[in-house]
């Protein structure tokens, strides 16, 4: 069964082309993961697909419901956390969690018994009668994600959830995802961090300026690239040597220069260490560490989309985190 | 049923978190008893002098009590995004608006009545046609409000609402004939008094107050009306174009 089926949305800001061609399906009961640097269109996406957002052209379905036209009909089946932790910074966090729940008509007892429950199971029962401008980060963006779900929705979408909070607070995060996702909740998450992306999703789409430019499962991206033997080389000096003479002495490797002292080594076959390491230090250069890497779903990502990962961890310390 | 009650708890949660603060009812009090002191003492007339100043004082402090709160309700959350929770519950957009104004409306129609207070304490005003009055009271509440909404959906921060709301309203205090007639206006000026709704609610309280209405009930509460009906539709149409992009 299909959760979220979008074909072919488009979507344009004046001169910026926000969306192209932007298709893909999410099944019911699946974390599905929108992975893309910021600007790359996966806000735009989710507001589309939520409503927040009127598309130029595509079609979008919610469950069995076109809600290409109107996107209001399907908005009771769908929870929204967005980038920002948006609730009322004047209310307590019981009061924020009640007053989202009667938006979607649930009664008084209900809503009292549900926020209740979600400030327990997140860990803000102490903080149930505070007001909500007085929390952390952390705290702000859990209680974001229980007003998401306050109204049990079957399928939910999730915004950046990590971005800009601590490690424990996005480790705990992570982890209430996951048992949302196995409890039975269909999840959109978009996100740019590559670990998050690969720690908590079934499948994956890239997104980069607009498009979608690969959607598959984790292990399916990670097939190409599991036979793989990669190394990374630290040296002492800031100079890494000519890369281009080191690539004419070992042809069968590929060598890339990683930040400006490392050097990442990429074979189909084992790496032999000692010959790299002489070939080093007999220019000169002391080779501080030798250390085979298992490639990940940031090659993968670096592969496809051509965007450096480096690029990718300055926007996250941008951020905040 | 579910709409309704996230209507209710709409409204419920702006009285809780702007209308009832006490910023926001000293405010709603001081307002109107500051232009109220201010013109009875100006005009130094007797009874009949309350009578022709009171309609002028309703409406006036009805205008800046809404205009003035839309600015933060609307505008404040849009800013803040808390706005687009809203724009996310399946309610429809028509009733979400009516549910985020109507605490703006019933806080105007309580301004209207801070002169009234004060004047009932000096003053025999049962010679007043309130069920006349208070119809127009309730319509004029309506239209400023429509009109802060329209205001606040046509800006991006508070301080341009505010800005842009005083574009309207002091020009309005002139031209809609709360303390000058519009008889007494240069003809030039008098078609800019005639499209703006307050001239019509103004009327009906002239003549619920002292029988000094220039024109037909009936025509002034269908003026009103329309304008109402107009300005709500128009914001809707707004907030359609500006905020779901």
């Amino acid at each position: 069964m299909k959760a979220i089926v979008a074909e072919k949305l488009t979507k344009r800001f004046g001169e910026v082309q926000a969306l192209q061609d932007v298709s893909f399906v999410v099944h019911q009961r699946e974390l599905f993961g929108f992975l893309g640097p910021n600007g790359a269109g996966k806000t735009t996406t989710i507001n589309i697909l939520t409503g927040l957002a009127r598309p130029d052209s595509g079609v979008i379905r919610i469950g069995d419901i076109d809600c290409t036209d109107n996107p209001k009909a399907a908005q009771h089946l769908i929870g929204v956390v967005p980038d920002e932790s948006n609730l009322y910074p004047e209310l307590t966090g019981f009061q924020n969690l009640c007053f989202c729940a009667s938006l979607y008509g649930l009664k008084k007892s209900e809503r009292e018994s549900r926020a209740s429950e979600l400030l327990k199971s997140f860990g803000l029962a102490e903080a149930a009668s505070r007001k909500f401008g007085g929390y952390s980060k952390g705290m702000k963006r859990k209680l974001t994600i229980a007003a998401g779900i306050i109204h049990n929705p079957s399928i939910l979408f999730l915004d950046e959830p990590t971005t800009g909070i601590d490690v424990a607070s996005a480790r705990q995060i992570r982890q209430l995802i996951s048992h949302l996702n196995l409890s039975g909740t269909t999840i959109l998450l978009t996100t740019h961090y590559i670990e998050e992306a690969e720690r908590l999703c079934a499948r994956l789409a890239f997104i980069v300026s607009g498009r979608i430019v690969q959607t598959d499962t984790i292990e399916n991206l990670l097939q190409p690239i599991k036979q793989r033997h990669v190394m990374e080389i630290a040296l002492n000096n800031k100079e890494t040597g000519s890369l281009e003479a080191m690539a004419s002495a070992f042809p069968d490797l590929v060598i890339e220069r990683r930040e400006e002292n490392k050097i990442r080594v990429e074979s189909s076959e084992p790496i032999r260490a000692g010959a790299l390491v002489r070939y080093l230090e007999e220019r000169g250069l002391e080779v501080m560490e030798a250390r085979r890497i298992h490639p990940s779903l940031e090659d993968v990502f670096v592969r496809i989309t051509g965007i450096e990962a480096g690029a990718m961890k300055k926007e996250r310390e941008r951020s905040g985190s | 049923m579910k709409m309704w009650i996230a209507f209710w708890n709409i409204i419920l949660k702006d009285m809780r978190a702007y209308y009832l603060k006490p910023p926001n009812i000293s405010w709603g009090i001081i307002f109107p008893l500051a232009w109220t002191g201010m013109f009875f003492i100006r005009s130094g007339g007797g009874f009949d002098g309350v009578l022709t100043l009171l309609p002028g004082l309703m409406a006036i402090s009805i205008l800046f009590g809404t205009t003035s709160m839309l600015a933060v309700t609307v505008t404040f959350e849009k800013k803040g995004r808390s706005f687009d929770r809203l724009l996310l519950a399946p309610i429809p957009l028509g009733i979400l608006m009516l549910s985020k104004t109507s605490g703006a409306i019933v806080f105007g129609i309580a301004n209207a009545f801070v002169p009234v207070a004060m004047a009932a304490f000096f003053f025999d005003l049962s010679s007043v046609a309130w069920l006349t009055a208070f119809p127009a009271v309730v319509l004029i509440a309506v239209s400023s409000t429509f009109l802060g909404l329209f205001i606040a959906v046509s800006v991006s921060e508070v301080f341009e609402a505010q800005t842009f709301s005083n574009f309207f309203r002091f020009p309005m205090i002139f031209l809609c004939g709360l303390f000058f007639p519009i008889e007494r206006l240069p003809s030039v000026i008098k078609p800019l008094s005639y499209i703006l709704p307050l001239t019509y609610g103004a009327d009906i309280l002239h003549g619920a107050f002292s029988q000094g209405h220039t024109m037909p009930f009936g025509l002034d509460f269908a003026l009103l009306g329309a304008s109402c009906v107009f300005l709500y539709l128009w914001s809707l149409k707004n907030i359609k174009r500006r905020w779901i992009l």
